[in-house]
């Protein structure tokens, strides 16, 4: 459909340089640069360094990505970068990389919010996404569960993580097995050959007075890295497949229970699941009874479009395009903390239209 | 010729217009948290006061640094994505020879532009159109002989009048020098350096509490 808007977007809020393009819900190029490779030494991502890479991977990722898409970059309808949340150097890059972009360009520009980009990002595997949608976004850096009636204006934060994010605790307890990095995809591979009752880890915040929507993995962190402790203290054998097995129980338990009682609460019959944790086989497959179970209709995009991309951004910049969403200003900043609640940084002047005078001729 | 400059390496956010003899337009604010958002309005003003259209101009001159990087580099990726989106050539000059080309001493002295955590990034020149040393970062005590008796500009020599006696204007760079400058090394056919950050120190290992993991495979 050539009349949906044809949509670049930029994302750097951690160590992902991302460029993606998009036309409407269609995917048309998703070009990834990482730095991650770089950060392991330290054992997390160092901003400075994450910062470095983006400078220098911009114009390479986005060249890919024009060529992949097989779009002249003249007939782009928006330029999109996620403006917040993320680390502030990072995100800055990306968001001087767009707004002079779209200004060469006379495009409009869009900074967008990163986790409203990693629900809408569903719409270019399974299309519009339903309004409303409950969406339960897990990764290393989040953890929450958002409901959304409109991508481009309404998104609500149900719940969130108290202390870590769950991938961090995947990642904490595969280092404690030392079964290696990044911890999801390797807990994952031991726990399918492992008995996920053999071990009753605690599920964090499930009591009856706890916050409802609202989660905690550090405990669990914790109580998992003092079994094997007292194992290994005591000479036997850590059984690894079933502590994988048994860990990932008590968090996905956890993540799928809350996520559908939300939906039950307030009436949502769609649940998507994003971020990098989306890739997980067991999450995946017990969200899918327990939505079916309650009449819920589950929505995972695939493992590649879960983590931290381009297209995402993209794909929310389309959707603020087709709603007709006021762009950014010029002197839009990055925002380290922008809160969920807004799914984009609208404009506050008439910027744009000054500025399309000096624009090409 | 007509050359657009911008530099985000000093507290200063400057643009300006060279037609490869004179400044057309110029506009600086000094404001060193907010490069960011300042630039790309900046970039706009200087045009709409030239009343020239951004496809007019014909290379990207920006300032390479030394200069705090979060800043410096709001300026380099500005500077890349215009000569991506508009095809031209991004030249890089150094920040420091952008100062030294608008001072007004004879003979030798140094640019020095504060380069915080107590230290500055410098450099020397022997007339303002020749540099004679790299740039570098140090502790202004721990360069006192090698500057001893010379006439300094910059904010980083005015931060320390005890090391630099002779502090003088600027303090900070303006584009219209840089574009100065780097319209007459073109002229001359000379080479300019690649847009590429002079960051002159390795990055900081601190890692954010309680955000992505990342350890070796
Ligand atoms: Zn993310």
């Amino acid at each position: 459909m050539a009349d949906e808007p044809l949509v670049l977007g930029i994302e750097t809020s951690c160590d992902e340089t991302g460029v993606g393009i998009v036309r409407g819900t269609t995917l048309l190029a998703d070009a990834i640069a990482s730095s991650v490779d770089e950060h392991a030494r330290f054992g997390g991502v160092v901003p400075e360094v994450a910062s470095r890479a983006h400078l220098e991977a911009m114009v390479p990722t986005v060249e890919r990505a024009l060529k992949e898409a097989g779009v002249s970059a003249k007939d782009l309808d928006g330029i999109a970068v996620t403006a917040g949340p993320g680390l502030a150097g990072a995100l800055l890059v990306g968001v001087s990389a767009a707004k002079a972009y779209a200004y060469a360009l006379g495009k409009p520009l869009y900074g967008v919010n990163h986790l409203a980009s990693h629900i809408c990002v569903d719409q270019l595997e399974h299309g519009a996404l339903p309004e409303p949608t409950m969406a339960l976004l897990v990764s290393g850096g989040h953890s929450s569960l958002l409901l959304s009636s409109d991508i481009t204006s309404d998104v609500r934060p149900m719940g969130a993580t108290i202390d870590d994010a769950a991938g961090e605790a995947f990642d904490k307890i595969a280092r404690v097995l030392n079964l290696g990095f990044p911890g999801g995809p390797v807990i994952d591979r031991y726990a399918r050959e492992g008995d996920p009752s053999a071990i009753a880890f605690p599920r964090g915040l499930t009591g009856p007075r706890d916050p409802a929507y609202d989660f905690s993995f550090s405990g669990l962190k914790t109580a998992v890295a003092r079994w094997i402790e007292a194992k290994r203290a005591a000479g036997e054998e850590v059984p690894v497949r079933d502590v994988a097995a048994s860990f990932q129980e008590a968090v996905v338990d956890v993540l799928t229970r809350k996520a559908v009682r939300a939906c039950k609460d307030e009436g949502v019959d769609h649940l998507m699941i994003g971020g990098g944790v989306a890739a997980n086989s067991r999450l995946r497959a017990l969200a899918q009874e327990r939505c079916e179970a309650a009449g819920i209709r589950l929505r995972v995009p695939r493992p590649k479009l879960c983590t931290d991309n381009g297209a995402m951004v993209a794909a929310l910049g389309a959707e603020m395009v087709a709603r007709g969403r006021p762009a950014s200003s010029w002197d839009l900043s990055a925002d380290s903390s922008l809160p969920v609640t807004d799914p984009h940084v609208p404009g506050h002047d008439h910027v744009h239209e000054v500025s399309k005078e000096n624009l090409y001729s | 010729m007509l050359l657009l400059a911008l530099d985000t390496a000093t507290p200063a956010v400057t643009v300006a217009l060279h037609d490869g003899r004179d400044v057309v337009a110029s506009f600086r604010q000094v404001d060193a948290r907010r490069h960011g958002e300042l630039l790309l309005p900046a970039v706009d003003r200087v045009l709409s006061d030239a009343g020239v259209k951004l496809d007019a101009v014909t290379g990207i001159v920006v300032g390479i640094g030394p200069g705090p990087y979060t800043g410096l580099r709001v300026g380099l990726m500005t500077a890349d994505t215009f000569g991506l989106a508009l095809g031209i050539p991004v030249h890089g000059v150094c920040t420091l020879d952008g100062l030294a080309h608008e001072a007004d001493v004879e003979g030798p002295f140094v640019v020095a532009t504060d380069a915080r955590r107590k230290e500055v990034y410098w450099a020397t020149y022997s007339d303002p159109r020749t540099r004679v040393s790299e740039p570098a970062v140090d502790r202004p005590a721990d360069i006192a002989e090698q500057v001893e008796g010379l006439p300094a500009v910059g904010a980083g020599a005015l931060l320390y009048p005890d090391i630099f006696p002779d502090a003088r204007e600027p303090e900070h760079v303006s584009a219209a020098a840089l574009a100065a400058l780097a319209a007459e090394r073109i002229e001359a056919g000379q080479d300019l350096p690649a847009p590429r950050p002079l960051y002159l120190r390795r990055p900081d290992a601190q890692v954010p509490k309680n955000y992505k993991v990342v350890t070796p495979k």
